[in-house]
């Protein structure tokens, strides 16, 4: 008996203790954001911006995401925990955006606003999407590569997948501002390392291969950069013009070290803040567009240790 | 009160209840009391909404609880179960949305894949004398990898089959008593957790279950086939995570592939929490069913309490050690 009484107190004290924090913010606006990962650099610079903006907001949110991108399920028993918490509003990065539509559908229904971050989903339910607007951030990558060529050359693409949503639009983002505007550049070969380093490495040595005279190589993320990056390493190219996307250590280190030009990141605090601000904005009943660009960033080794690109990137 | 038996099983079966009853009801104490704890600290817990959420949420890990209890009542631990409930979401997408057959075609699939894992596990730890620990991880990875490529890496939707998220999300219930839309999951549940029990304490299949964990080898002795009975038992447990397979395929509308790593060790701890001993020879499906009902109340009632999520897994942490503490204590109290 003596033990159960152990336990039953130990329950009951963790339980004080536990619901301390939220008893006295019964109040304030509550929006929960429910993300695709909660221990990641990227999902810690994310919650850093929507902390920021419910500072500045006198908001209160709370920031949940699954151990890893394969458990969709428990990212739906998370959604389904916010909604009863009566949320003025939500934000979610669905990790599989069918299988949160019963849920989305529900929240619909009890009127709170549901504001989707980092990508899209599958339903006009979301009043708005704060993500990257990746065509526009390839096509400075473009622009960039076209400055260190002079506007004349041939480039290759190397991309981390032909279906999903982000290998297309910065692929494309890419190809179509060099055509639109740099004539003279050639594109000779677009192939598809699936972002993993590895597979990148040898498509990149590949087209290095066929390609004696390239000028200039773009990765469309951190896999497919680092691929590049370790191509010419391994075969003692010189004189290639490498420029990636997002950040980590080894693309960084590229940087720091001039084995890449430079690189775009995406502005992960920013997609927190304006997840934030357009869920309040929602809720108070305003108008959305239907995407908020985040905005994003090129780097390089002159600003790379600015405070404004320090905080965005992540290793 | 003893823990381990070495007499004949029908005697032990007796005591074992007996040992197990008392666990169960602090078990069940601590459910009650976390339930009204959370209740006073969030007036929005104790909505039917959110209770039903937790059950639903209930639903997968239960179903896992259940099939891991068998096996660890045995004296083994099957650390499979996770990615053999993908494997089985994978072969039904296989049977119902590439080769398009109907649905209860892709129930039996799931069904028989898990019974046939099971038995591979089984045969793996009977007949080849591997650890369990060993099998089951090399099943594990097995599953894992055969998802991986049978689905070349992709989620397989059900868009085609109508009636398949009804299994998990439909509410039959509900239709009858509207005020009450109990999902089918949770139906599923219960009806696993009923059979399995009356498997587990009223047939000879349960009987052995129970003399394999207390003494192998004089049960191996007194003229009994064990091998055959320990695959039988692995290929049960595998036929009850196929079902967890639909529920989970059906709750998603797709067999998500990468889905199932981490599952195996949050049905181990429901199991754990319900009073089922890992040494074998002890323990009960309803243990295991509370085990997974604290759990999913422990998660929710966190979050919808805004428990930062770091603080959430050092809490079901020591929930764990608690659970298992009290219920050593009690038993060497009783001695």
């Amino acid at each position: 008996m003596l033990s159960r009484r152990t336990l039953v107190a130990a329950l009951s004290a963790s339980i004080a203790i536990a619901s301390a924090p939220a008893a006295f913010a019964q109040d304030e606006l509550y929006i929960p954001l429910v993300s695709k990962g909660f221990q990641h650099q990227f999902w810690q610079a994310v919650k850093s911006g929507a902390d920021q903006a419910a500072e500045e907001f006198g908001v209160r949110i709370t920031f949940e995401g699954p151990d890893n991108e394969t458990m969709v399920d428990r990212q739906i028993d998370m959604l389904a925990a916010a909604l009863a918490n009566n949320p003025a509003a939500i934000g979610f990065a669905a990790l599989d955006s069918q299988a949160a539509i019963p849920l989305l559908r529900q929240a619909h229904e009890a009127g709170i606003p549901v504001i989707a971050f980092d990508s899209g989903v599958d339903s006009d339910i979301p009043a708005s999407t704060a993500t990257t607007d990746n065509v526009a951030a390839a096509a400075l990558a473009a622009d960039k590569m076209a400055e260190f060529l002079g506007g004349t050359g041939k480039v290759a693409v190397v991309a981390h997948d032909q279906t999903s949503r982000t290998g297309i639009d910065r692929r494309d983002g890419f190809l179509n501002q060099i055509e639109a505007n740099y004539p003279n550049i050639e594109v000779v070969s677009v192939q598809y390392g699936a972002g993993d380093q590895l597979q990148s490495t040898e498509v990149a040595k590949a087209i290095l291969t066929a390609n004696p005279d390239l000028n200039g190589m773009f990765g469309t993320n951190e896999g497919s950069a680092i691929g590049i990056v370790n191509a010419a390493r391994e075969m003692g190219t010189e004189g290639v013009t490498i420029i990636g996307y997002d950040s980590g250590k080894a693309q960084t280190d590229a940087i720091r070290a001039g084995l890449m030009a430079g690189a775009i990141t995406q502005n992960p605090v920013g997609i927190g803040y304006e997840t934030v601000k357009a869920a309040l904005a929602a809720k108070n009943g305003e108008t959305l567009p239907a995407v908020i660009d985040t905005g994003f960033y090129y780097y390089d080794q002159s600003n790379i240790d600015n405070a404004e690109i320090q905080a965005v990137l992540y290793d | 009160m003893t823990t381990t038996a070495v007499d004949a099983p029908k005697s032990t079966l007796s005591k074992i209840i007996a040992a197990g009853t008392h666990q169960r009801v602090l078990a069940f104490a601590s459910l009650v009391v976390l339930l009204i704890g959370f209740s006073i600290a969030s007036p929005n817990f104790m909505q039917t909404s959110n209770m039903l959420a937790i059950l639903q949420a209930t639903s997968v890990n239960g179903v896992l609880a259940i099939a891991v209890t068998l096996v660890i009542i045995t004296g083994g631990i099957d650390l499979s179960v996770g990615t053999m409930m993908t494997f089985c979401a994978v072969i039904t997408g296989v049977v119902l949305t590439y080769a398009g057959l109907p649905l209860p075609l892709g129930v039996l699939a799931a069904v028989l894949t898990g019974a046939l894992c099971g038995a591979c596990s089984g045969s793996f730890v009977a007949k080849m004398a591997i650890p369990p620990f060993i099998a089951t991880l090399g099943m594990m990875l097995i599953l894992k990898g055969l998802s991986l490529v049978i689905s070349g890496t992709r989620p397989i939707y059900f868009n085609d089959t109508p009636g398949f998220s009804e299994i998990s999300r439909g509410s039959l219930i509900g239709e009858v008593l509207p005020g009450l839309p109990i999902p089918n999951g949770v139906l599923i549940l219960f009806i696993v957790a009923g059979a399995t029990a009356y498997i587990l304490n009223r047939t000879v299949l349960g009987r052995y279950c129970f003399a394999l964990g207390s003494n192998e080898e004089s049960v191996r002795l007194s003229g009994v086939n064990t091998d055959r009975w320990k695959i039988a038992i692995y290929a049960l447990a595998g036929s009850i995570v196929g079902i967890a397979g639909l529920l989970i395929a059906s709750r998603l509308n797709s067999a998500q592939p990468a889905l199932g790593l981490g599952y195996e060790l949050e049905a181990i701890a429901a199991v754990v929490i319900g009073g089922t001993s890992l040494s074998g020879g002890r323990g009960s499906i309803l243990g295991s069913l509370i085990g997974a009902l604290i759990m999913a109340v422990l998660t929710n009632g966190l979050r919808v309490l805004s428990v930062a999520q770091e603080w959430q897994t050092v809490v079901t942490g020591a929930i764990i050690i608690l659970a298992v503490y009290a219920d050593m204590m009690r038993r060497k109290n009783a001695k």
